[in-house]
């Protein structure tokens, strides 16, 4: 039977339906994801950083692209908290506010990403045949296509509400390595006695897609999906900062730091608060996705039986 | 007892304050067979393992192992190491996950013989191969060479058992070693564990739940349950007068394959609940909450493993204690005395239930299944980098089944035979690839959407892995209401069918808001089986519907069963690879080798005058739990592994395992070689493909 | 076989063209080449940008599938066209993939290997202090985008620079232009340049690489296999060894071909910081300069790069993996 102790233990104590009712999987993964200071943290973190970008804006009477020309280079002040660039810009007003555009590009991607790639590599995976083909195609084809071309030949040519189409076009080439492992998941699920059970039942395809195939993926879903709001920050600074993501006179955490980049020795404070908010959210970011997939996918937290245990 | 070779005191495994072992007691002598029996969960194969240092770091492990009188507990890597493989040597279950993928065969044997005695790679190597040899594996020198993928499941653990003697140890522990494998490899199996222990000497601790295994092999026994020895005595001892209710439960919950003086079946006495949970074990005696003999002193102290019973008058005339026979339980000495049914009632009608007899002729009604001459073939893909296909997988190649309404057929096969093809053909309802299927009188070919959602309805099936066949992620009611939502049933209808349904089998309508995670895996399997009677079929289909279940709950899930089919009339296409288990519910029979249907006919008819060759070997190949009869018997052991499915020889398929067909003289085999066998009637509705059907006793 | 072998080459090759077709118009519409032209000092006559353009097959009155079709004869023939300052596309092309492989090798490799060991080290000394410390620092790399860590590595190195006060470090170009001196002198200053590139590429795949062997490595450990081997008596360590890294490497071929296609597009930024003319620098350039044939041939470059990479990552996994070589 099971090979390992714990995996016998675990049997055994899944055998116990009789006795006491265990507590809900929500709340099961609720606890998991507590014991874990550092996804607690994490969690924390990008909490906190939201309220920055949010209310921060409110708490500066500088807006972002206020000049103070009596303040050019000042470094960090009363009057300017973090300091003034070049052009004597309030560096907190701009950073705030590149923030919040970097979080809210972020987020939309990493949600638009997983989506399509839960609906493509789940409708690939249980149909196969020529559906599967053909989405197999597309998906191989964005893969190849170099996403850096189009990203940065269409986004310096849009204006105004372009980074909403710049975070699309992030997100149109951010789906397709976790649409391949949804669409071998499907396959796999696809196979499973319970989908067999619900076909043989005359449950329709789709229905069996929406009731089985996602619910039953989900979890990788949910902290792919984390890790790709992640991802997709890095990617949007990244372009930004070569001048092919966010536009000004909009400002993103990009293109901030490659403004403060060559001033980063003399005038310390241009570069660091950008680079830094930047990195401490990606952090918490990974470690709160961490924290979820040891939470949730029961795989993995047999893998580490040592950690529980430790508890 | 001689001074034992291997000696457990007072063992204790935990798992961060969850116990897994409390306190074992066991004593190997040399050179003898020592069965451990529990249930999954009872911590028999945990004390196998802590017996070699082999558990994971998180296990706390504590009392005594002593190797010869060293102590093995406690002892470090460097000093195990030199035990481990040398003196003691282990062969796993599931011999594919237990050798490295990456490696030959060969290669992982010289390894364990070069860990230990200095010999240059050659002599290692030649030594591996004769150790193959010993162990039966045809070629040895070619296989040796070969991956662990490339072996069979049987070949393996031939080979698992070849690494384990390599270096000639005192101590053999073998971890469930057939429980994967099929019937017939598992006698060879077996086979070749004997040979093992006679070239070697070695003593054996035998883990297995199988009872059958453990009478046809163990000189002495010890029962756990819930991390303890629970009963410990010599073999016959403790299969003819147990001391311990749960050992009695569990000889009374298998079904078995012979019947008693009057041809009859015993009912199958199922143990109430299920075993307690490491972590939240009852104070007092682990089995009292299910023990009906339990008074509240058991319910206070856990009791000792004493000799203190005093024995049946039958088996001691002297009346006095047998100083090997031990039980931890406080009312042993009338348990002695004591059968199954007398201490676990069989709750309500369940005991009174019993399929037609073997007279009772079949129903006269309409067929609800009818399959003709069914064949499936699937491509044959090779290559790594590149796939192309080389051939065809016949995996069913002429399948005839017919089940009359409220009959049950058994199908029986080993892995391979395609019995779970020939399910699946049936139920995608498409035109075959060949023959016919008729559901319910009905043709599959040409058959409307709308047709086949209405004929979906009357044919419903139940899965192997009760967790695996729900979906982990919808509450059990909203599973039980699938094929009624999926037959388009009103609201009104499913809310109050699915109490029914649930109550139906045993499980309290409460539970409906539960997800599958939270039931035990008879329960499961409960919920399974009202979830295919939700919209009122005449057919089930059963897929080894109690084989992934312990003994103890799978004979509730076996009484559940027949007890529906009274209540409700329905039909069951039972398959299982668990002759025994086909032997108690099924009326009728059909027996099925390398994709095709070989003999069939009323159980009681095709059990006792088998016809076909391989009927013979399937039948003499499952052990009995009954030391005395299994001692007495004599095997046909077949050899090899069936053929290759992708492979159609000429003539009769299985004439190269076949021990009629080895014995025949050359003019008489030219028939065998030339011609396929049809099946053909052999009296009655008693069916075989065999060119030379000969009656032989195999019980 | 054959035929198999001429079904999955054909479905690369469409994929290819379908890459390469795409690539094509969207960069012959979307770049303005003769905005390039017209911008320059002073402003050229009209006639002289038409004519220009039409001799580079890139003029924005000529439809859209003739200029297509012109370059397409002209590249299946091996030759890429011209870039827009009149050069030869494959020149620049055979002067940049070197600069480029110079750069992704030393990197990825050494990354590879490192990650490799770092991530089986770690799985083995599991909630150790020394495992912790490795996690901690790979979570930060990962964390951080390559163009972040490439700056941030230049500026370490000015500082460390002005704090000797010598130019230990270097972080423009390849090599120093006009150097002197003989071959260990080049050697050295070669090195010299490497150092901050590499490591800007290296450490992020010793973490993604760590991360992943990590995993996989814990996969293995609680395996039968691995326990099998310690029954029969080797030690913890040598079964690690042997038994358990071996097998724990056959997934990594799989994440080999996806991670070389993050590390290429990082790639882009690392020239780009570091003044590398690689074929990223050349990307970024021809893109600023609306240079449609040159664009092109990066993209199609890297569309080959990609293919090439799954099928290595193919090959990897058979001589890994006998399941797969003899199944």
């Amino acid at each position: 039977m099971a090979t390992a102790p714990e995996a016998l233990l675990a049997e055994a104590a899944s055998d116990d339906g009789l006795v006491a009712r265990p507590p809900s999987r929500a709340r099961v993964t609720l606890r998991r994801f507590l014991a874990h200071p550092t996804a607690v943290a994490g969690l924390a973190v990008v909490a906190l950083l939201f309220v920055l970008a949010f209310a921060g804006p409110h708490l500066t009477r500088w807006s972002y692209s206020d000049i103070d020309y009596t303040a050019l280079r000042s470094g960090p002040s009363a009057r300017h908290w973090w300091g003034t660039n070049r052009i004597g810009q309030d560096v907190f007003a701009q950073t705030v506010r590149g923030l919040q555009k970097s979080l809210i590009i972020g987020l939309l991607v990493g949600v638009a990403a997983t989506a399509g790639a839960a609906t493509v590599g789940a409708c690939a995976g249980y149909f196969g045949g020529w559906t599967d083909r053909l989405l197999t195609f597309v998906t191989d084809l964005l893969l190849i296509f170099p996403s850096f071309l189009v990203i940065s030949v269409v986004s310096p040519r849009l204006k105004g509400g372009g980074w909403l189409v710049f975070a699309l076009l992030l997100a149109l080439f951010g789906w397709m390595i976790t649409a391949r492992v949804v669409r071998s998941m499907a396959i796999s699920l696809r196979e499973r006695e319970f989908v067999r059970a619900a076909r043989y039942m005359a449950v329709g395809p789709l229905r069996i897609i929406a009731r089985h195939i996602v619910p039953n993926v989900a979890s990788f879903l949910i902290i792919d999906a984390t890790i790709a709001v992640g991802s997709a920050v890095m990617s949007e600074t990244a372009l930004s900062y070569f001048g092919f993501g966010v536009q000004p006179p909009d400002v993103s955490l990009g293109t901030l730091i490659a403004d403060g980049t060559g001033a980063a020795i003399t005038y310390p404070w241009m570069f660091f608060f950008a680079a830094g908010l930047l990195v401490v959210f990606v952090l918490a970011v990974n470690l709160v996705g961490d924290g979820l997939r040891d939470a949730i996918d029961p795989t993995s937290a047999r893998r580490r039986p040592g950690r529980r245990r430790a508890r | 007892m001689n001074d034992p070779v291997l000696d457990i005191s007072g063992l204790t495994v935990d798992f961060g304050g969850v116990p897994a072992v409390r306190g074992v007691d066991l004593h190997l002598g040399r050179g003898e067979v020592l069965g451990l029996v529990g249930e999954s969960g009872s911590g028999k194969s945990v004390t196998a393992l802590a017996a070699m240092g082999l558990l994971p770091a998180a296990a706390h492990v504590g009392g005594s192992v002593r190797l010869d009188g060293a102590e093995l507990v406690g002892a470090g890597d460097k000093a195990l190491s030199r035990v481990r493989g040398n003196r003691v040597a282990m062969v796993f279950q599931d011999p594919l996950s237990a050798f490295t993928p990456v490696y030959r065969i060969g290669d992982q044997i010289v390894e364990a013989i070069r860990t230990h005695q200095d010999l240059s790679r050659e002599k290692a190597a030649a030594r591996a191969v004769e150790l193959l040899d010993l162990v039966g594996i045809p070629e040895p020198r070619l296989r040796a060479a070969a991956f662990p993928h490339e072996f069979s499941g049987g070949m393996r653990q031939r080979a698992m058992i070849a690494m384990a003697v390599a270096n000639n140890p005192d101590v053999l522990l073998a971890d469930e070693p057939t429980t994967a494998l099929d019937v017939t490899v598992q006698a060879q199996i077996l086979d070749v564990l004997r040979t093992a222990r006679r070239e070697t000497g070695a003593a054996l601790l035998l883990v297995s739940h199988d009872l059958g295994v453990i009478a046809g092999m163990a000189d002495r026994v010890a029962v756990m349950y819930a991390g303890r020895i629970v009963e410990t005595a010599p073999v016959d001892a403790l299969f003819a007068a147990p001391r311990m209710p749960y050992t009695l439960g569990l000889i009374g919950a298998v079904p078995r394959l012979d019947a008693d003086a009057e041809g009859r079946l015993e009912p199958l006495v199922p143990i109430p609940g299920a075993p307690p949970a490491p972590g939240a074990l009852p104070p007092g005696c682990a089995f009292a909450p299910r023990c009906p003999l339990a008074e509240d002193r058991c319910r206070e102290t856990e009791p000792l493993l004493t000799a203190a019973g005093r024995a049946g008058k039958a088996t001691h005339p002297a009346g006095a204690a047998d100083p090997a026979h031990l039980a931890a339980c406080v009312r042993a000495e009338e348990v002695g005395a004591l059968r199954p049914l007398d201490v676990f009632p069989v709750p309500g009608t369940d005991g009174a239930l019993r399929k037609a007899g073997p007279g009772g002729g079949r129903p006269v009604a309409d067929d609800v299944l009818r399959v003709t001459d069914l064949a499936r073939t699937f491509p044959l893909l090779k290559g790594a980098i590149v796939k192309r296909r080389v051939g065809s997988v016949h995996a069913v190649d002429g399948v005839d089944l017919d089940i009359r309404a409220g009959e049950v057929l058994g199908l029986v096969g080993e892995s391979g035979s395609g019995k779970s093809t020939t399910l699946f053909e049936i139920l995608e309802l498409r035109p075959p690839e060949r023959g016919s299927v008729e559901v319910l009188g009905r043709s599959v070919e040409g058959l409307t959407r709308r047709d086949a959602r209405a004929l979906r309805a009357g044919v419903q099936i139940v899965f192997q892995d009760p967790m695996a066949s729900l979906d982990p992620r919808l509450p059990v009611g909203d599973i039980v209401a699938e094929p009624l939502r999926a037959q388009h049933a009103d609201r009104a209808l499913v809310a109050r069918r699915v109490p029914e349904l649930l109550r139906r089998v045993g499980l309290e309508p409460a539970h409906a808001d539960r997800f599958p995670h939270e039931f035990s895996g008879g329960q499961r399997q409960r919920i399974g089986i009202a979830r295919a009677l939700a919209v009122d079929p005449r057919l089930l289909i059963l897929d080894e519907p109690v084989s992934a279940l312990d003994v103890s709950v799978q004979a509730g899930i076996l009484n559940l069963l027949l007890r529906l089919r009274a209540e409700l009339g329905l039909a069951y296409l039972f398959v299982s690879h668990d002759l025994s288990v086909v032997r108690h519910v099924a009326d009728r029979v059909g027996v099925m080798y390398l994709g095709r249907t070989v003999e069939t006919g009323a159980v009681a008819e095709v059990f006792a005058r088998p016809l076909h060759p391989y009927t013979q070997a399937l039948l003499s190949a499952v052990p009995l739990p009954d030391p005395v009869r299994e001692r007495a018997r004599t095997r046909i052991l077949l050899p090899g592994d069936p053929p290759s499915p992708t492979s159609r020889p000429s003539g009769c398929p299985f004439r190269s395992r076949c021990q009629v067909f080895a014995a025949l003289d050359p003019g008489r085999k030219e028939r065998c070689t030339t011609q396929a066998p049809a099946l053909a009637p052999q009296g009655g509705d008693h069916t075989a493909a065999c060119h030379f059907p000969a009656e032989r006793a195999v019980l | 076989m054959a035929a198999y072998v001429a079904r999955r080459a054909g479905y690369y090759v469409a994929l290819l063209l379908v890459a390469v077709c795409l690539s094509y118009t969207l960069a012959a519409t979307a770049l303005q080449p003769r905005a390039y032209f017209e911008a320059r000092q002073p402003p050229p006559r009209p006639a002289a940008v038409d004519a220009q353009l039409t001799a580079l097959g890139i003029d924005d009155r000529t439809p859209l599938y003739d200029r297509f079709g012109h370059w397409a004869a002209h590249a299946v023939r091996g030759d890429l066209g011209r870039t827009i300052d009149d050069t030869s596309v494959n020149d620049e092309f055979g002067r940049r993939v070197g600069v480029s492989l110079r750069l992704l090798l030393v990197g990825t490799l050494a990354g590879t290997v490192l990650g490799i060991l770092a991530g089986a080290w770690t799985a083995v000394r599991q909630y150790r202090l020394s495992d912790r410390l490795v996690t901690v620092g790979s979570f930060l790399l990962l964390s951080t985008p390559v163009f972040l860590l490439a700056v941030l590595l230049k500026i370490g190195a000015i500082r460390l620079n002005q704090a000797l006060g010598t130019d230990l470090i270097r972080f423009t170009g390849e090599t120093t232009p006009g150097l002197r001196g003989g071959w260990w002198a080049h050697a050295k200053d070669r090195a010299v340049h490497l150092l901050l590139p590499s490591l800007s590429i290296g450490l992020i795949t010793i973490a993604t690489y760590s991360r992943y062997q990590r995993s996989t490595m814990l996969d293995v450990l609680g395996s039968d296999y691995l326990r099998t081997a310690q029954a029969k008596g080797l030690t913890r360590r040598k079964a690690l060894l042997k038994h358990g890294l071996r097998t724990a490497l056959i997934p990594m071929s799989t994440f080999f071909s996806y991670n070389f296609l993050a590390v290429f597009t990082g790639a882009i930024f690392t020239e780009a910081i570091f003044g590398w003319h690689g074929m990223g620098e050349w990307l970024v350039g021809s893109i600023g300069k609306d240079d449609v044939n040159s664009v092109v041939a990066v993209s199609s470059f890297a569309a080959v790069v990609v293919l090439f990479s799954g099928l290595v990552a193919d090959v990897l996994h058979a001589a890994l993996d006998p399941r797969i070589r003899h199944s």
